[in-house]
This record gives structure tokens, sequence and C-alpha cells, in this order.
């Protein structure tokens, strides 16, 4: 058997792969789930709370930034840990999938927060005025006047941000969640062949790729309209 | 709950461990960081290239690798090779992982950062007799650099949060040293001490990240 012949039946043989197909199908599901998950409450809790933010209650405000910087200064691995092997101690077990979804929410509401609460605070104070002026309340002015200006400047960097947080949900292989690549991982030890692990990684490419191309034409597209 | 979370008998038996894990988590950031960026500098440096065969096939290079969960990456290095007879080790693994990860975004925001330097700058330095390479290494990227400090700062606070990937590997960072202390003392205080540790460590970049940020965003 030649070289080649030796890495395409080790890294993609069509027999592993027939068998474990619907694993890595099932465990797809599971990741678009946790991800679908993730991206609603993660960018509801950072909106929520950059609005939070502009009623401007100052004890309220240096709260939310703690919470924002905790969440961007731990690793989500550390947090996903913490909820999954430290919290048990009090006698609350979150499930490995529990587990990752709140911590990669937390971390998303994080970096979305910060990113909404700059393209709040970039709507240039005349906005303001002039909504107030007219006879619109606090909120009136923030939900019609202030907001869609704002959500239209945060898009590209909000794109990016949550597609790389969601990329995070392979981390919940390590707190035995059945996605993709725990799915994968375990295939590879009930076949001693890594060919599920190369299935494994085509279907994040399958599910990723679109994406990241999607914020890179995002991206291009708004610099053109500055 | 104070006992439970914050036990200081078994805090004082952890520090010594999780104090080797967090040398080793610095270790391993003073390693993977240059390798990225260099990684991200030859990528952008190519890229300004402007010759389809060469731009197209970078972007699909650098897209392919930030489509890529960095785990997935890694496990399939780590698990994945041996079969091909390629037994890395954690160490190399994590190395390799991260410079196609990270070096992926590096040069996705240096190329980022070329492009908004004028190609008047080019013209100019270009016409007093520099060459090609010279006005990139001297004219170019220093301002590049500049106009990008605050994404390369940003990606820069992601590789060392990811150094904690390391731990699924048995590499004995921070997070792996925490888990050890709290599998060894039934107890989730070295893990909530490692949290610490990573928080008071990158709390100032985080700091400094969100003033940039949101000066950047302001100026539209």
């Amino acid at each position: 058997m030649s070289n080649w012949d030796r890495f395409v039946e080790t890294f993609f043989n069509a027999k592993v792969m027939a068998r474990y197909l619907p694993d890595i199908a099932y465990g797809m599901l599971v990741t678009i789930e946790l991800a679908a998950l993730v991206i609603v409450s993660g960018l509801v809790a950072g909106l929520a709370l950059a609005l939070l933010r502009s009623w401007g209650f100052r004890p309220l405000n240096l709260l939310i930034v703690f919470v924002v910087d905790l969440f961007r200064a731990l690793p989500p691995l550390v947090i996903i840990v913490f909820i999954y092997f430290g919290l048990p101690a009090v006698d609350l077990s979150p499930s490995g999938f529990v587990s990752t979804w709140l911590s990669l929410t937390l971390v998303l509401m994080a970096f979305s927060e910060e990113i909404f609460w700059a393209g709040i605070t970039s709507i240039a104070k005349g906005q303001w005025e002039a909504a107030r002026s007219t006879g619109l309340t606090y909120g009136q002015t923030l939900m019609n006047v202030v907001l869609p200006q704002a959500l239209r400047l945060t898009i590209p960097p909000l794109t990016n941000r949550t597609i790389a947080i969601t990329k995070g949900t392979a981390l919940g292989t390590v707190v035995a969640v059945s996605e993709i690549l725990g799915m994968a991982s375990s295939a590879v030890s009930n076949s001693y062949n890594p060919s599920p692990l190369t299935l494994g990684a085509i279907a994040y490419l399958i599910l990723f790729f679109p994406m990241v191309v999607f914020g890179r034409w995002l991206e291009t597209r708004m610099a053109w309209k500055r | 709950m104070l006992q439970t979370f914050f036990n200081l008998d078994i805090l004082k038996a952890a520090w010594p461990i999780l104090l080797a894990g967090l040398g080793n988590t610095v270790l391993l950031s003073v390693v993977v960081v240059p390798l990225g960026l260099i990684g991200g500098l030859a990528l952008a440096m190519l890229a300004s290239v402007r010759k389809p065969w060469v731009r197209w096939p970078l972007m699909a290079w650098v897209d392919f690798f930030r489509a890529f969960p960095p785990l997935v990456l890694l496990i399939f290095l780590f698990a994945g090779l041996p079969f091909a007879g390629l037994e890395l080790g954690g160490f190399a693994c994590v190395c390799i992982a991260f410079f196609l990860n990270t070096g992926a975004y590096y040069g996705e925001i240096l190329r980022a950062g070329i492009e908004s330097v004028p190609s008047g700058q080019t013209e100019a330095a270009r016409s007093t007799g520099l060459g090609r390479f010279q006005t990139m290494i001297y004219v170019v990227l220093p301002q590049a650099v500049r106009n990008v400090l605050p994404d390369l700062l940003s990606n820069t606070l992601e590789v060392v949060k990811l150094t904690s990937l390391g731990s699924v590997v048995a590499m004995p960072e921070l997070l792996f040293q925490a888990r050890q202390a709290q599998s060894l003392t039934y107890n989730p205080t070295p893990i909530v001490l490692a949290a610490i540790i990573y928080f008071i460590m990158l709390w100032p970049l985080v700091r400094l990240l969100s003033r940039l940020e949101n000066r950047a965003l302001a100026r539209g």
C-alpha cells in the first residue's frame, strides 16, 4: 500500500465515516441548538444591559461595567469548568449542555454589551435633545431614534464577535456535551480510526465557513457606506 | 458558602500548584503570541501583493482557520495525527494549532491595517529609492500597526485566554493545575482562585481595550 493510500485509509476511511455519519449529524444538531440558544440569549442580555446602562444610574452602571469586564477577562473554558465542576458543591448540578450554554451566554452578553454601548454613545447628543424636544419620552427616544442608528454601526463588529463566541460551543466537549467534537472524539476511540474527526471538521466548516464569509462581506459592505 | 468556594486552608494548599500553572500560562502566552503575530504578518504582507492568484487562496486560508474552532484543530492534531504515526506532544500541538488559528486572525487585522495606509505613502517611499520590502517595514507597517492597535490588543487578549485550551491536552497551565487541585481536594476553591488570577492578570488589558474601542466606534 502506498503512503497516499494509507493516508486516505486513515483519515478518510469511507467505511468508518459511513458508520459514524449519523452520530456526527446528531452532534451537528446539538451544536446548532446550542449555538442558536447562545446567540439569542447572549445578544438579548447584552442589549438589555446596554439599555439599562444608558439610563445612567451610577451604582448600577459600575456594577454592569464590572460584570462585563469580568466576563471579558475570564476564558470561557474556565467559566464552563467552574459551573460544571464547581456548582455541584452547593447542590446545583447543571448538565454539560446548560453549563456551556450559560457560560457562552455570559461571555457573549459581556462582549455585545460593550459593542451596543459603544454604538449608543456614538450617537450625537443633538439627536437626543432634538427627539426629546419634540415631546418624545426617554424610552421613545431610545427605541425610535437612538437604537436604530446605533444598531447599524454595531452590526459588523457584533457579527464577528458572535461567530467567534459561537465557535466556543466546541468547548462543551470538555463537559461531555454530545456536540460535534464530542461525538467525533468518542467515535474515534470506538473505531480506533481518526476519520470521524475529519468528518467532524467538515461539519464545523459547513456550519461556520459561510458565517465567516458573511461576516467579511458585511464588513466590506459597511466600509463602503462610510 | 465561603467554606465551599473560598476555603482558606485549601487556598493555602493549592497556592503553589496554581502558581506553577500561572508560570506555564505566561510561558505559553509568551511563545504563542509572537508565533501568531509572525504568521499573521506573513499572511498580511503576502496579501498586499495584489494578484488574484495570491489573494484568493490567502483569503480562503484565513477564512478556513477562522471558521475552525481552535479546540477542534487542537484535538485533531493531538488525537488524530498519532494515527498517522506522528506523536507531537501537547506543547507542539498547542503551538501549531495556535499558529494556524491566531495567525489567521492576526493576519486579517494586519491586512486591514496595511490597507488603511494611503497608497501615497508607498508611492512617496518608493520614489525616494526605498525597496518594496523596505517600504513595507519602515513606512507602511508602523502606520498600519498604529491604526489597528486596539484590534491587535483585543486579539492578544483572546489568545492569552485561549491558552486555557492547553488543559484539554494535559498541558500543566493554570486551568489544568486548578482542576488537578480541585479533584485532589474535592473543593471548587482552586477553580475560583484560578478565575481570580485570570481576572487580575487580564483586567487592565480589558479596561484599556474598552476605552480604545469606545473611542474608535464613536469616531465612526
